[in-house]
């Protein structure tokens, strides 16, 4: 008697379990994952001691980062969105925007290879490889892209990949407000 | 017209999928065995409104009608004809139209092939497939018409399709995957069947037996030939990624391997009932899942292509009616059906037991590692993301416990082996193992690594055991050799097949994890790249023009010693339409190494940017897979699973009552 009722919820525990599964993926389905907490929004960007990939300096902190507005793109050889975004990234750099790099949880070879066989939109780029940048942070996954002004405030952030439209209606605007700012 | 055509096909096609799967199930409520038999007609009736329908979509593509707007998205007037044809499934209106294709195909399959059932398990088989037809249909329609036109305003000319998937491997890759996902809906339906009828014995095994071996052995094929598109076509030179897509496919392969082995002790000896039911309904809910995680959006990826909330629910909504209900189906009849035979510790039956225990928890933690990250931010605990680290730290060592089993599990005995004759069995494979371990990573260029060794004497140890096994089956008749092997059963063969496939693609993965060389350098033509044995000469690099494409070719004349071994032409091409730059690498390929050159970017002083790769054994990773499922063809084609059937198709008359 005992014995049955153990195996009847032993019987209901993959149902259960699906049901649970089922609720995460509702909550994920109206949870927007390219949504960026607002109240993160105008914070500063991090502060960090990392090396510079290229090695033209020893390390690069949050100062290197400042003076004007740029994008700051998390990325990594390993994900292939990366390479479907870097395209977008070389037109952006070779029309004056500064981009800045932070290569997220990466081996520097991989790095480098890749670097090398894409082209290199950065300016500097951070090596991240324990990815402690990217908890400060909140990375999601990679291509995270970062809107930062020459303060080094967070005006923005993408998730996923830079295309034409995401360029045009969110990062440029962005830009564009914070480079009058400057002026002024 | 002809699209008209096509989108009424479908609907009409949803519609007799409702009837295949009402009234069936009405007729073995009545016992009204003509109704029974509608299943079988109203199948292929829906077979061939479905292939209509796609036809009459492929044939949108092929004659370019632009003012069908999917058309216009995935295509365009100069794209060649064969890419014309794979781009029917480049997008994802058309992939979810393959899905239904294959799944009609399936399901007439199984109309057609398994005349032996007993009808009123025919009938509730082709029920559950028609409901499940009935409810992707529905979806297809109702949220991603493929047929859909943009009249009055339709463009002149396409966008083309994605450069990246203009590619030979993404001809075939999502039909055959599609065919393995779709194929466990099979599995699934007997499942279903067994579960409603409460009567699941040896024969019901059987008969699913060889429709789940061979959805199998099309996952293994589609998962291999994804890997081989994005070796070649990704430039540079990875076969595996843990991209979340990736991981859909191999949660139902994994799923599907503990399923073909715990069926095989329902078939022999009656045991894992229950669990061979709920690993059938897990197997095809993970295939629907992934179909989920890919098409509604929630993990962002390069395979997603589409991102729309609204399919999403409704892909969720079918998930809570088909997965949910075969569950709960599941905890109401699962204690029904009982029968369970003795075994001991060491017995056949324990190591498949094993053999299940070790490949789901592969499976669930391929599905925590996808899913993590989503669950972490939904519980605010953060925002993290999974990389390969995380995968390969935890399923080398159960890969490698795998192979521990596998060796033991192949030859040891049902219900009870004794320890003694076992270790007497198994003591030269040991031996022939330990000497592998030691010896091979000496044979291997590179460092002595502890890794290697243990791989190569886990490799070494199923290798031997399969080989003495082998041997011993052969002599037990004492007919002499080619009387033993004609007499050997092809389901051995096909377990033999499959299993050294596994340690044919475990040998590829780690040779070629562990001791590629990869170079990136500066290269200037007429320079020569000198890396071990090899002399790679850059002679010239030239603008070349293809159908739909410019590009810059290099040509490179590669020299092992003195010898010359190959020339190789790798592009970087400019697609016309979507001016994406799309780097072709130029790939030699060899039993014990690639060489792999890939174009990067032109550099001052007409240099290049060069990469070079050699990559030992890369090509086993696949050779594994290809064996595997020619395994699972050699079980498929089994004489016992006809000539038996035929016989117990008797005695099941009596049980159903027909």
């Amino acid at each position: 008697m005992f014995r049955g009722l153990r195996s009847k919820i032993l019987f209901l525990m993959p149902l259960m379990i699906f049901i649970l599964l089922c609720f995460f993926l509702l909550k994920a389905l109206n949870h927007d994952p390219y949504f960026l907490p607002s109240a993160q929004i105008g914070k500063a960007f991090p502060t960090f001691h990392l090396p510079s990939l290229k090695g033209e300096a020893p390390f690069f902190t949050r100062k290197d980062l400042l003076g004007h507005p740029a994008l700051v793109n998390v990325w990594a050889s390993w994900c292939p969105t990366c390479v479907a975004e870097h395209p977008m990234l070389i037109q952006l750099a070779q029309s004056g925007v500064t981009i800045y790099g932070i290569n997220y949880r990466d081996d520097t070879q991989d790095a480098l290879h890749y670097l090398a066989e894409h082209g290199n939109p950065f300016k500097k780029i951070v090596v991240d490889a324990k990815g402690s940048l990217g908890v400060d942070l909140g990375i999601y996954g990679t291509p995270e892209t970062f809107v930062i002004d020459a303060e080094g405030h967070i005006l923005y952030r993408h998730v996923g990949d830079i295309t034409q439209s995401v360029w045009l209606n969110k990062l440029k605007p962005l830009l564009d407000q914070s480079k009058v700012a400057e002026q002024i | 017209m002809i699209p008209e055509l096509g989108h009424f096909a479908l609907v009409a096609a949803g519609l007799i999928a409702l009837i295949q799967c009402i009234v069936p199930l009405w007729g073995v409520y009545c016992r009204h065995s003509q109704w029974l038999a509608m299943g079988r007609s109203a199948a292929i009736t829906q077979f061939l409104l479905v292939a209509f329908a796609f036809g009459a979509l492929a044939w949108a593509f092929i004659a370019k009608d632009y003012s069908v707007r999917y058309v216009a998205e995935q295509s365009n007037s100069h794209l060649p004809l064969g890419y014309r044809i794979s781009a029917v499934w480049g997008g994802h209106e058309g992939s979810l139209l393959l899905w239904a294709f294959i799944l009609s195909i399936w399901t007439a399959g199984v109309a057609l092939f398994s005349r032996s059932l007993p009808l009123i398990l025919m009938a509730r088989v082709l029920a559950v497939m028609g409901a499940v037809a009935a409810g992707f249909i529905l979806f297809l329609l109702a949220t991603s018409d493929p047929f859909a036109r943009s009249l009055p305003y339709f463009p002149v000319d396409g966008q083309d399709l994605n450069p990246l998937l203009q590619d030979i491997g993404l001809i075939f890759h999502p039909p055959i995957l599609y065919m393995g996902y779709v194929g466990f809906s099979v599995a699934f339906a007997f499942a279903i069947a067994g579960l409603l009828g409460g009567h699941l014995d040896a024969a019901w095994a059987r008969w699913m037996r060889p429709w789940t071996l061979a959805a199998w052995g099309f996952l293994s094929l589609g998962i291999a030939l994804g890997s081989w598109w994005a070796y070649s076509e990704l430039g540079w030179g990875g076969w595996w990624f843990w991209d979340p897509v990736e991981n859909a496919s191999l949660m139902p392969w994994l799923a599907g391997t503990a399923l073909i082995h715990s069926l095989a002790a329902t078939e022999k000896r009656g045991v894992f009932k229950a669990w061979t039911v709920l690993l059938a309904i897990m197997a095809f809910s993970l295939s629907l899942l992934g179909t989920f995680l890919v098409r509604s959006g929630v993990l962002t990826s390069v395979h997603a292509f589409a991102s729309d909330p609204t399919r999403g629910l409704f892909i969720l909504g079918f998930l809570l009616i088909v997965i949910g209900g075969s569950l709960m189906l599941f905890a109401l009849r699962a204690n029904t059906l009982g029968g369970s035979a003795r075994y001991g510790i060491l017995s056949r039956e324990m190591a498949l037991l094993m053999n299940n225990v070790l490949l789901m928890t592969a499976a669930s933690i391929v599905l925590l590692g996808t899913l993590y990250p989503l669950l972490a931010d939904i519980l605010n605990l953060g925002k993290i993301s999974v990389g390969p680290p995380y995968f390969n730290a935890l399923l080398v060592p159960l890969a490698e416990m795998i192979l521990v089993l596998l060796g033991v599990g192949m030859v040891v005995r049902w219900k009870q082996h004794s320890w003694k004759t076992l270790a007497f069995t198994l003591w030269k494979p040991a031996v022939f193992a330990v000497f592998c371990g030691l010896i091979a990573p000496l044979w291997v260029q590179g460092d002595y690594g502890l890794r290697t060794s243990i791989v190569f004497l886990l490799v070494g140890w199923v290798f031997a055991v399969s080989v003495w096994d082998f041997i011993s089956k052969i002599q037990m008749g004492k007919k002499g050799f080619w009387l033993g092997l004609k007499n050997l059963k092809f389901s051995y063969v096909g377990m033999l097949f499959a299993h050294l496939g596994f340690v044919v693609t475990v040998i590829g993965i780690t040779m070629a994890s562990l001791y590629s060389l990869e170079k990136d350098i500066r290269l200037a033509p007429g320079e020569t790249f000198t890396e071990a044995s090899y002399h790679i000469i850059f002679e010239t690099a030239k603008t070349i023009q293809g159908p739909n494409y410019d590009a810059v070719q290099g040509v490179f004349q590669v020299y092992q010693g003195n010898e010359w071994v190959a020339q190789l032409h790798p592009e970087k091409r400019t697609y016309w339409v979507r001016q994406d730059q799309m780097t072709e690498a130029a790939i030699d390929a060899g039993w014990t190494r690639d060489i792999y050159i890939a174009l990067g970017e032109p550099l001052d002083d007409h240099a290049w940017a060069v990469r070079i790769y050699i990559k030992p054994f890369v090509r086993w990773i696949w050779a594994g897979a290809l064996l595997m499922a020619l395994g699972a063809v050699c079980v498929v084609v089994d004489r016992r699973y006809r000539v038996l059937q035929n016989r117990e198709l008797a005695n099941h008359r009596e049980v159903f009552h027909v």
